[in-house]
């Protein structure tokens, strides 16, 4: 009979103490064994790009993954550079990050919360993604930047505008480049009000849900500051394809500007509706009717054709801005796709290069550290002149563009002209701003 | 000064009062040109009504062409034909190819001008503007969607044929639930092959100058009613398209089989008439009428290749609505129901009874499907065994 004390349970229990004791000292540092989720191992780092590859966003998705590609070469020393070489950062060298070759994957948002919010975790649990990017709407940004949160990975936010993003839904891991409803809004106002002067009446068309809510508040509540009357703020079903029931009712509201608060195929067809009904040509209370469209996207204007001639709203980034970074950014993608970047290519673009440059500058691709990293960064030459990662709430405060439907287009891309950069200052909030009050950023989470 | 915008502007009716300067001098108001009518509520009440019903009965147009075509393959065939709202869509993507094809061009380089990317600019010339001169070239551009009514029809009536032969007739004896799926799936198949050559995007597609901007319906009785002009071809051409539909059954000998197939298939099947061959025409037909419709929709919403799915669950709740198998009743219940709909999206009809205007239209099949189990003019027997 043997009185051993090295029983299976005893050796397991002797293992599991030692094996912690050993790491605890290094646990807090980058370099320790699984410190943090899908620590990079090897000599690669892979980052998973989430973009709509199907469903009504797909185009924007596809331009999206078109930039992220471009910049996946650029980090990785391929190509011309694009916008490295104008970057203030000089962090990144062409050698990866950190050292490490750039490898992505990528996955289908189908822009539904829960489809997004699947990709998202197979990708950061059978691909080992490190950061998850992208995404062209507000309800699956917000879904994926929870998910993100809790599986402790970075989620830079792709093109999402609700004020909900970095306002009451706002995590320590997540970060937002684009701009939002209250910048649009506070961007706008004033031009509004120059070209229209200050006794208006405004009838919001709304699209029912989290983006268009924010937006219609922030609309609501800067035109209102100048002076104008909001007379109706309607809410559209997002699945609705002819307006035309909820436009005739403008006509008889007294209102004599329609701010059409839809993004995408919604707006497309509401602008659509409300040309064809004439509200264009019309004049009410002795002045003329106006349309304003808040959010633009050329990609989208496309499918509005010549409806959006003269139609001003703002957009978080145009190619047609001479700066060098823009520059840089258009010549780089024009001459790999042969047509011009839309902004959700250049703000995933610029996502990337701020998450490898945050990376590279903490020296870890722990989360923590990078958001530390990211978290008050000021930087320029991404195309928007100085911005600055705000540190409270993870969101990029920069110039904001009021663009306008160009009337005499010179080519398929050239839709918008951007008549007013308004500066940061004029669209910055403070923290506890009643519309992104509630919510908490939290703390990092390293998984 | 804000609030007083909707109060305080005249009406048409209304004499404004001239306005006095500082000294107590009159000034003449100049003449009023404007339509404001926003301070007699009964005229404007009128307007939103009238207008709300000619909304209400141009969307049902769309309704009850594609709903006249589902129940032409339901009461032929006996198929119910989940795929019968992608070939709305692919109506209207006649129309953006035919768009596509006549504004094919030739490249030519203008040095005095560049792209986006500082390269000397390419002008695009299309062929068609070569050929015929710019005036005419671009007048054909222009009557691209009405021309691609003649485009679609052969195109549709070939699609509808291909599916009934290639896929559906084999689905003939299998249950309702395996037609629904494999129609279904079709579906899905077709606009996944749009969207890879055309996008997901939206994509304009213009009326011609001619038929676009707005008339006032409502000039002849004094009031002011302006509509958009397409519209209204659209309602009227719907009208055509229907009136035909029905002509033919009625007063041709092809229709009368058929109408006397969808009766008793089996007698005539005995009379010795080939009853299944005029059914598949009848397919070919019912996918040319849901084409058409998609097609003359395309100025109207501008096309993308979910635009089918939008439509094809309302189109089936008119179905059951109007009774199925019976085409009078498809077109009743796609006028009722999409003037019901316009009404519930008036916003003193939503301030009663809040998201009215996304239930209206299941609400109304529940009633009626409650009080009339057969729909508004459904007969008895069908889908009942």
């Amino acid at each position: 009979m043997s009185n051993s004390n090295f029983t299976r349970r005893g050796m397991l229990k002797t293992s599991a103490v030692a094996g912690a004791g050993v790491a605890l000292p290094t646990i807090f540092t980058a370099s320790s064994v699984a410190a943090y989720t899908n620590e990079p191992t090897g000599s690669s780092v892979t980052l998973g790009f989430n973009v709509p590859q199907t469903g009504p966003y797909a185009d924007e998705g596809a331009d999206e993954l078109r930039a992220y590609q471009l910049a996946v070469e650029h980090l990785n020393g391929e190509g011309d550079g694009g916008m490295l070489n104008t970057f203030s950062s000089k962090e990144l060298q062409g050698n990866g990050i950190l050292g490490k070759k750039v490898e992505f994957v990528t996955g289908d948002t189908q822009t539904k919360s829960d489809a997004a919010r699947a990709s998202a975790k197979s990708m950061i649990e059978k691909d080992g993604a490190v950061m998850i990017t992208g995404g062209s709407s507000s309800g699956v940004a917000i879904a994926v930047q929870g998910l993100c949160q809790e599986a402790g990975v970075i989620f830079m936010a792709g093109l999402t505008h609700s004020n909900d993003t970095t306002g009451k839904d706002k995590k320590a891991n997540g970060f937002r480049h684009f701009f939002n409803g209250y910048m649009s809004a506070a961007a706008l106002a004033p031009v509004l009000k120059n070209l229209y002067g200050t006794d208006r009446s405004a009838y919001h068309l709304t699209a029912d849900y989290t983006w268009g809510w924010t937006q219609e508040e922030s609309i609501a509540a800067a035109t209102e500051a100048m002076g104008w009357n909001t007379v109706n703020k309607v809410r559209t079903p997002l699945a609705s394809t002819d307006f035309s029931s909820y436009i005739a009712p403008v006509l008889n509201s007294g209102a004599d500007v329609l701010v059409l608060n839809h993004y995408g195929g919604n707006m497309v067809n509401s602008l659509t509706n409300a040309v064809q009904f004439g509200l264009r040509e019309k004049v009410v209370n002795g002045k003329n009717f106006e349309i304003v469209v808040p959010l633009y996207s050329r990609l989208m204007a496309k499918g509005a054709g010549a409806n959006v001639k003269g139609i001003h709203g703002s957009t978080n980034w145009h190619w047609s801005l001479q700066d060098d970074a823009s520059k840089a950014f258009v010549k780089s993608f024009g001459t790999k796709y042969g047509f011009p970047p839309s902004q959700a290519a250049h703000t995933v673009y610029c996502q990337t290069l701020l998450y490898a440059d945050a990376a590279t500058r903490a020296g870890t691709f722990n989360p923590c550290g990078i958001g530390e990293a990211l978290e008050g960064f000021e930087f320029d030459g991404l195309g928007n002149g100085k911005t600055l990662y705000r540190a409270g709430d993870h969101q990029c405060f920069k110039d904001v563009l009021v663009v306008r439907g160009k009337e005499n287009p010179t080519s398929e891309f050239d839709l918008l002209e951007v008549v007013e950069v308004t500066p940061a200052a004029q669209v910055t909030y403070p923290i506890d701003h009643p519309m992104f009050a509630g919510g908490a950023l939290g703390s990092c989470n390293a998984g | 000064m804000a609030g007083l915008g909707a109060q305080s502007a005249p009406g048409p009716f209304t004499q404004q009062p001239d306005l006095v300067d500082r000294y107590g001098t009159i000034i003449p108001r100049p003449p009023d040109t404007h339509k404001d009518k926003t301070t007699n509520p009964k005229v404007g009440a009128m307007d939103a009504i009238l207008l709300q019903i000619l909304n209400g009965l141009d969307k049902g147009s769309a309704y009850a062409l594609i709903a006249l075509g589902l129940t032409l393959i339901f009461g032929t065939l006996g198929v119910v034909n989940f795929a019968h709202g992608a070939l709305f869509m692919i109506g209207a993507f006649c129309a953006v190819t035919l768009q596509r094809l006549l504004n094919l061009s030739f490249e030519t380089v203008d040095e005095t001008q560049t792209d986006f990317l500082g390269n000397a600019l390419k002008v695009k010339t299309p062929y068609v503007e070569a050929w015929f001169g710019p005036q005419m070239g671009g007048a054909i551009i222009d009557w691209a969607v009405p021309l691609a009514i003649l485009f679609a029809i052969p195109i549709m009536v070939f699609v509808g044929y291909a599916m009934e032969r290639g896929l559906i007739k084999h689905f003939y004896k299998r249950p309702h639930a395996d037609q629904i799926l494999v129609t279904f799936g079709l579906a899905i198949v077709l606009q996944e092959v749009i969207k890879y050559f055309y996008g997901a995007n939206p994509i304009q597609t213009p009326a011609p100058e001619a038929l676009s901007g707005i008339v006032n319906l409502g000039a002849i009785v004094g009031m002011d009613i302006v509509y958009p002009v397409w519209r209204v071809v659209y309602f009227l051409f719907s009208l055509l398209v229907i009136g035909g539909i029905f002509s033919f059954l009625q007063f041709t000998t092809f229709g009368m089989v058929v109408r006397a197939g969808m009766a008793d298939r089996e007698t005539v099947g005995l009379l010795g008439i080939n009853i299944d061959k005029r059914f598949t025409v009848m397919f070919g037909i019912a996918a040319a009428v849901a084409g058409l419709a998609g097609v003359m929709y395309t100025p109207i919403n501008s096309p993308n290749y979910h635009m089918g799915m939008d439509f094809l669950v309302l189109s089936f709740v008119v179905v059951v609505v109007g009774g199925m198998g019976s085409l009078p009743g498809a077109v009743l219940a796609g006028f009722l129901l999409g003037i019901l709909e316009s009404f519930a999206s008036m916003n003193e009809i939503k301030s009663i009874i809040p998201g009215i205007d996304q239930i209206i239209i299941y609400v109304v099949a529940i009633i009626i499907l409650l009080t009339r189990p057969r729909g508004l003019m459904g007969r008895k027997g069908v889908m009942e065994d």
